[in-house]
């Protein structure tokens, strides 16, 4: 049966091609794989490959041709001895243009997250009556781990530090003694390297955590973070769950400069198939961490040196999680939201206590969670203050702040009486200096002064 | 097919060398189907082909044993046909179809099967040797004496994360082989314009990790290396190196003129060096087969390879709300 050659497509982005040099002439026998023809492309100019072995019956383009679209018939090859059909059709007819696909109906600009959340209510995570104890952040993250790795034998630590030094923050602190050394790992300082490696245990059925000694040295990493934990899911259409937790400290700590101090919030948040949460009090520290290991996907857990030293109540209950995903209301205020998240927090709770003292009752959102974003809770409140201020430490560009500021315009705009502002970090690298230190970090009063501003007072 | 000599005691049967043969034949007219397939725009993007280091994933599977896992780059097609992997559901992901692998969400270059022990398919040159040894390590933890096959280029060998690896799967005693597969070209770099030293399994001693050279176009020699680094592994005694020797003959992807080897290179390894060839010469000198046999394999494997392509233009595109799904996973309670 005779076989026609068709122009071949050998670029991504090629349409049509030079036919600039035929290698065979009719009649001449070829195997698969010998070059028949130069191509030139868009790009360059390749060798063409016979894939069917035959005797050339007709060539139907001549060389030197330009402008042939892909599959359009080049050359009949015939079988040894086999006659060459009659070629009547028109060879100018180039093969018809593949159908346009499908356009995909226009998909709503929202996010990849799991079902929307209804809005939270100011109440504490934990029934009423609840026995408390005062637990520093510190001591909660370590109690969360501890419980994992109690409840289930496939959770393991894995970081610079954790295991024999107790942790470079002492998160870690007694983790060794109670779950020996199989479980809690001391790695090189090699933060490509183990992340992959932990990325992989989790592909290969386990569920590490893997602490960063502090999430600027993630950066190294950030490949196997985001090219293999969060997008494997995808793009094996649903197979390679990894089940991993990345968690250590972000943001400003003090005097450490620009290389040590960086919030992450907006970076990880800007991820499909990834969970960010960074938890301001120790009760979120603990009920959060608790979730993400159970997690079946990668989170990626942002805690802040500053507060793991800070004291909240935490519940006494055997287990006690809280969901990702899900805003905590702190302080309930008719005339402007106030939302934040992780040290945010200290300063958004501050200047709500000040703006009472001048009359003016701003309801404060710990939003917890980054992604999924718990927009629900922001829309409520701003539908009943008209008003919002979001306060972040990160940089003013690509925020979170313009995230909620946008959902708030496409969502409630015509309950907003002001414009959002977003109180940020100032637009530079972290300073040393003291004094140009504490400038270039969110203040209380510039939370006082926004939430003013929107008020118009 | 000049001199060469062929392994003096083969370590195989008639059978299985007959096995091999058909293995690496599939993965061959699979590979210049895929290239045709690509020619009339059914396959986009990037695509990389494997024709020519057939005997190395043959070699190696035929020393893996049920449950041992395996990882790859881009250039995976190979791996998964001869790990059993469905032809089918490889061509049609290529296609970018519903019975895809990866229905479609992957393509050549991100294909999974966690029943064949199949841990992709990877973009990124050098990231699948830290997940490679992190499968070894979950293996280890478990202690269910399974060993991963981690492959990865000349070119990758130069990414930092691979001695990053080498030291921890060297410090935890993982059982991992590592395989270089030394096809002598990076995209367009030889390696001696890339690479200080001649011997890339001359880095492990830095981590005090055994390996050695192995001829990739003979994949019984492939076989018995294979063996002896799975044997290591298995003992406990953490990881091994193989750099295998290889040779691709087509360019780089299929958008690369290869202008940087000339014909006559190429068309001596394939004259020469042909794995495939090598093999039939065996099964035929040794009288395991005729030429009749072999045209019967032949046809058999072609009409699996027309199979595949059929398969993968008929099956559908993936649904719209397909881009929507597999980005979180439910959690299973
Ligand atoms: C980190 C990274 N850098 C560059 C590339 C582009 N790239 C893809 S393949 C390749 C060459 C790799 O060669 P080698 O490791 O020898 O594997 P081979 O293609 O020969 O199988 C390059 C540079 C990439 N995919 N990832
Ligand atoms: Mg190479």
């Amino acid at each position: 049966m005779p076989t026609e050659i068709l122009m071949p497509a050998l670029s991504p982005t090629m349409e049509e091609g030079t036919l600039a040099k035929w290698l065979v002439k009719e009649g001449d026998t070829v195997t698969a794989g010998d070059v028949i023809a130069e191509i030139e492309t868009d790009k360059a100019t390749m060798e063409f490959e016979a894939v069917d072995e035959g005797v050339m019956g007709k060539i139907l383009v001549t060389e030197g041709t330009q402008n042939v679209a892909v599959n359009t018939p080049i050359a009949v090859l015939v079988e040894e001895g086999e006659e060459v059909p009659d070629l009547a059709r028109d060879q100018a007819l180039a093969a018809q243009p593949a159908e346009p696909a499908a356009q995909p109906a226009a998909a709503a600009p929202e996010p990849a997250a799991p079902a929307k959340v209804e809005a939270a209510r100011p109440e504490p995570d934990w029934p009423d009556g609840t026995k408390t104890k005062k637990q520093t952040v510190r001591e909660a993250l370590r109690d969360a781990m501890a419980e994992e790795m109690r409840r289930d034998g496939d959770v393991f630590l894995m970081g610079e530090e954790v295991a024999e030094y107790q942790g470079a923050y002492k998160i870690s602190q007694g983790l060794l003694d109670e779950f020996g050394s199989k479980r809690v790992i001391d790695t090189p300082i090699t933060e490509h390297g183990f992340t992959g490696i932990g990325v992989g245990a989790a592909f290969g059925g386990l569920r590490p955590i893997v602490e960063f000694m502090t999430f600027n040295f993630a950066m190294q990493a950030m490949d196997q973070i985001i090219n293999s934990a969060a997008k494997t899911l995808y793009m094996s259409g649903g197979q390679m769950g990894c089940p991993i937790v990345f968690r250590g400290p972000s943001g400003a700590a003090a005097r450490v400069g620009a290389q040590h101090s960086q919030d992450y919030a907006a970076w990880y948040a800007h991820i499909p198939g990834l969970k960010v949460a960074m938890p301001y009090s120790a009760s979120d520290a603990k009920g959060l961490l608790k979730s993400a290991i159970r997690d079946p996907n990668p989170v990626i857990f942002l805690e802040n040196e500053i507060l793991y030293g800070r004291s909240f109540d935490v519940p006494m209950l055997e287990d006690f999680t809280v969901p990702l995903g899900k805003a905590r209301i702190w302080r309930e205020g008719s005339d402007v939201t106030i939302v934040s998240f992780g040290i945010g927090m200290t300063y958004a709770l501050e200047a709500a206590e000040k703006l009472a003292e001048e009359g003016i009752e701003a309801e404060v959102i710990d939003l917890r969670c980054l992604r999924p974003i718990d927009t629900a809770t922001v829309i409520a409140s701003v539908q009943k203050t008209n008003r919002c201020v979001t306060v972040e430490e990160g940089w003013p560009v690509a925020s979170i702040g313009n995230y909620i500021s946008a959902t708030l315009m496409q969502q409630a705009f015509d309950w907003l009486d002001a414009p959002v502002i977003n109180v940020t970090g100032k637009d530079v690298p972290m300073p040393y200096a003291a004094n140009l230190e504490r400038h270039a970090l969110v203040t209380t009063p510039e939370v006082i002064e926004a939430a003013k501003q929107v008020c118009y007072r | 097919m000049a001199a060469r000599k062929t392994t003096a005691k083969p370590n195989v049967s008639p059978e299985e060398l007959t096995q091999y043969y058909r293995d690496m034949l599939l993965i061959r007219r699979f590979e210049e189907k895929a290239g045709q397939l690509y020619g009339m725009g059914l396959i986009g993007g990037f695509c990389h082909l494997y024709i020519g280091q057939e005997a190395v994933v043959v070699g190696l599977e035929a020393a893996a044993e049920e449950g041992d896992k395996r990882i790859t780059s881009y250039r995976d097609h190979g791996h998964m046909l001869a790990c059993g992997m469905d032809p089918n559901g490889v061509m049609a992901e290529l296609t970018g179809r519903e019975g895809g692998y990866s229905k479609g969400k992957g393509g050549s270059m991100h294909m999974f099967s966690r029943e064949k022990h199949f841990y992709g398919g990877h973009g990124i040159v050098g990231a699948q040797v830290p997940l490679g040894a992190g499968l070894a390590f979950a293996d280890k933890y478990k202690g269910n004496g399974r060993v991963t096959f981690t492959y990865f280029g000349d070119g990758a060998a130069n990414q930092g994360q691979v001695y990053e690896t080498f030291n921890m799967a060297a410090l935890w005693e993982l059982p991992v082989v590592f395989v270089i597969e030394n096809n002598q070209y990076a995209m367009g770099t030889a390696m001696k314009r890339s690479t200080s030293t001649p011997d890339i399994y001359h880095r492990g001693n830095a981590f005090g990790i055994p390996g050695e050279m192995v001829d990739g176009m003979d994949v019984l020699a492939v076989k018995a290396a294979g063996e002896k680094a799975v044997k290591h592994c298995r003992a406990g005694k953490g990881p091994y190196i193989l750099e295998i020797k290889t040779y691709r003959y087509r360019g780089h992807s299929m958008s690369d003129p290869a202008k940087y080897r000339t014909r006559e290179e190429v068309s001596k390894m394939r004259e020469e060096r042909d794995p495939i060839d090598h093999v039939r010469e065996m099964l035929v000198q040794g009288g395991h087969a005729s030429e009749e046999d072999l045209k019967a394999i032949d046809k058999e494997i072609k009409a699996v390879v027309n199979a595949s392509a059929e398969f993968a233009r008929e099956s559908p595109e993936p649904a719209l709300d397909e881009l929507w799904t597999d980005i979180y996973a439910e959690a299973a309670d």
